[in-house]
């Protein structure tokens, strides 16, 4: 049986995305739509000038409650969890025994008795098996299978939320609220995948429709699909589990070293805190760099990246053509030795070695929200 | 008049005398959304019939384009180097990728007429 055959799950907008008009394809194990009828381009470019809205509901939203959740997660993340104040969100990895990276996730603190996350798709069973084995015996962890999340992304997210749900302008960045939004009990985060401001919205599965389909009615807003989510996030310089981040590299190859709180760094306790702090000591052998193409022809995940005399130094782990950019680019690895923005490299496209300049990330700047 | 012919990969070929001109269907571009790079073949270059001859890329991807027909390329269309976004637009007039001086005309009665390959499309929807 080939994997198209399996039966695909589908998250509680599915009926919505085909009425849409969504390019359904699969995806970790559920029918996404990796489009609609506007096309990647457009709406990338829709998400950058005005509102994106994205369904993400595949991706895994977990619960962790115990007397001191943030100290038992710590034994699973190198994050400084213990010092993230209520109502507060942070980017942070699990990591293996080895120092590579099982999963990246973001953990929010609603209580100090309880953790909220939200994992990956592909990774969400495997997370929560890890979870549960490891601090399942101190803590009550469930899977929220009983809810949606969708991701309203863009310059136009914080007045298009301020219509249905108040103080959500104030919200600040890498924040999280208990509230409403129409009426419907949520859970909102100010972040996302994109580079741009806007929300996660949690809500319970029966009513993610009604959401979506009141948000798709307000001006600006577009439906956007898998395409665009890669265009965008890579455009933003952020890791794509799986491509980008996997169990061989470590959270300072990937560049995420600010992710390690400094009571962490001094006092470890995570897994693979001997390679990790070795190499924010030392500089790991290899870094996470921005690549641009100098000519116009995407290089894409995998192409090889050489040094101008033609010598291997890593590859592509993601790459394409950013819309917003106009151009190709892409994010391999090479050795810190070539890390430095400016450096002159080859990407070896179709069997051509064409010219590349390293630079410093994100390609297209951040514009979250900096308080009012 | 000239007919198009049509492959099963979806390039067409409109031949004048000797000299065919090759792009890609409505079809295909369709199927590849928003096109952002497109790489033509040299002039000068000698193709097979089946022969990787140009490249277009979509943001999520890179395909490759086949000659329908064997030869030898007279010149490619540079415009849609520039402006990727022509073949969605014009696939089957503007946004022609190169004209090719036929070797071997007899390989065209193996590609297909305009309603042999709609019906062939209809039964890949």
């Amino acid at each position: 049986m080939s994997p198209s055959d399996t039966v695909l799950l589908t998250t509680p907008l599915d009926a919505l995305h085909r009425e849409l008009g969504g390019k359904m394809v699969p995806f970790a194990g559920y029918a996404m739509p990796v489009q609609y009828p506007k096309g990647i381009l457009g709406e990338h470019l829709a998400t950058r000038s005005g509102a994106g809205l994205f369904d993400v509901s595949h991706m895994g939203q977990v619960t962790i409650e115990a007397a001191d959740p943030a100290a038992l997660l710590e034994k699973l993340v190198p994050g400084d969890i213990a010092g993230l104040g209520v109502g507060r969100t942070r980017y942070s990895v699990f990591t293996n025994p080895a120092g590579g990276i099982l999963d990246d996730l973001m953990i929010s603190k609603l209580a100090p008795t309880k953790l909220y996350l939200v994992v990956n798709a592909a990774c969400k069973q495997a997370d929560f098996a890890h979870m549960k084995d490891k601090l399942g015996a101190d803590a009550d962890i469930r899977m929220l299978d009983d809810r949606a999340l969708l991701a309203l992304q863009g310059p136009k997210a914080a007045e298009v939320m301020s219509g249905l749900c108040d103080g959500a302008a104030q919200q600040p960045f890498m924040s999280i609220r208990e509230t409403q939004v129409a009426g419907i009990p949520a859970l909102i985060t100010r972040s996302g995948y994109t580079g741009e401001d806007g929300y996660e919205i949690s809500v319970p599965s029966a009513k993610a429709e009604k959401l979506a389909r009141l948000l798709l009615g307000l001006p600006g807003v577009e439906p956007v699909g898998l395409g665009a989510r890669d265009s965008l996030r890579l455009e933003a310089g952020l890791c794509l589990y799986g491509s980008d981040i996997d169990t061989e590299t470590s959270p300072i190859e990937a560049g995420l070293s600010w992710i390690i709180g400094k009571r962490r760094r001094e006092q470890g306790g995570f897994p693979g805190a001997d390679r990790i702090l070795a190499e924010l000591a030392d500089s790991p052998a290899k870094r996470r760099v921005g690549i641009r193409p100098d000519g116009r022809a995407p290089a894409r995940a995998h192409t090889e990246i050489t040094d101008e005399a033609g010598n291997r130094l890593g590859e592509v782990t993601s790459g394409g053509f950013g819309p917003s950019l106009d151009g190709p680019l892409a994010m391999g690895y090479v050795p810190a030795a070539f890390a430095q923005p400016g450096t002159k490299v080859k990407l070896v496209v179709r069997g051509k070695p064409l010219d590349a300049t390293i630079v410093a990330m994100p390609f297209v700047a951040h514009r979250y929200f900096k308080g009012v | 008049m000239s007919e198009m012919r049509f492959t099963k990969d979806h390039e067409w070929i409109k031949v004048e005398g000797s000299t065919g001109t090759v792009g890609i269907t409505d079809y295909a571009q369709h199927a590849l959304g928003d096109l952002v790079f497109v790489e033509v073949p040299e002039a000068g270059r000698t193709l097979k019939q089946g022969d990787e001859c140009a490249v277009v890329e979509s943001v999520k991807a890179a395909s490759e384009v086949y000659s329908p027909a064997s030869g030898t390329v007279v010149k490619a269309n540079a415009t849609i180097a520039d402006q990727p976004g022509l073949v969605n637009e014009s696939p089957e007039d503007k946004a022609w990728f190169f004209t090719i001086t036929l070797s071997d005309p007899s390989e065209l009665a193996g590609l297909m007429d305009r309603a042999a390959y709609d019906e062939y499309v209809k039964g890949l929807e």
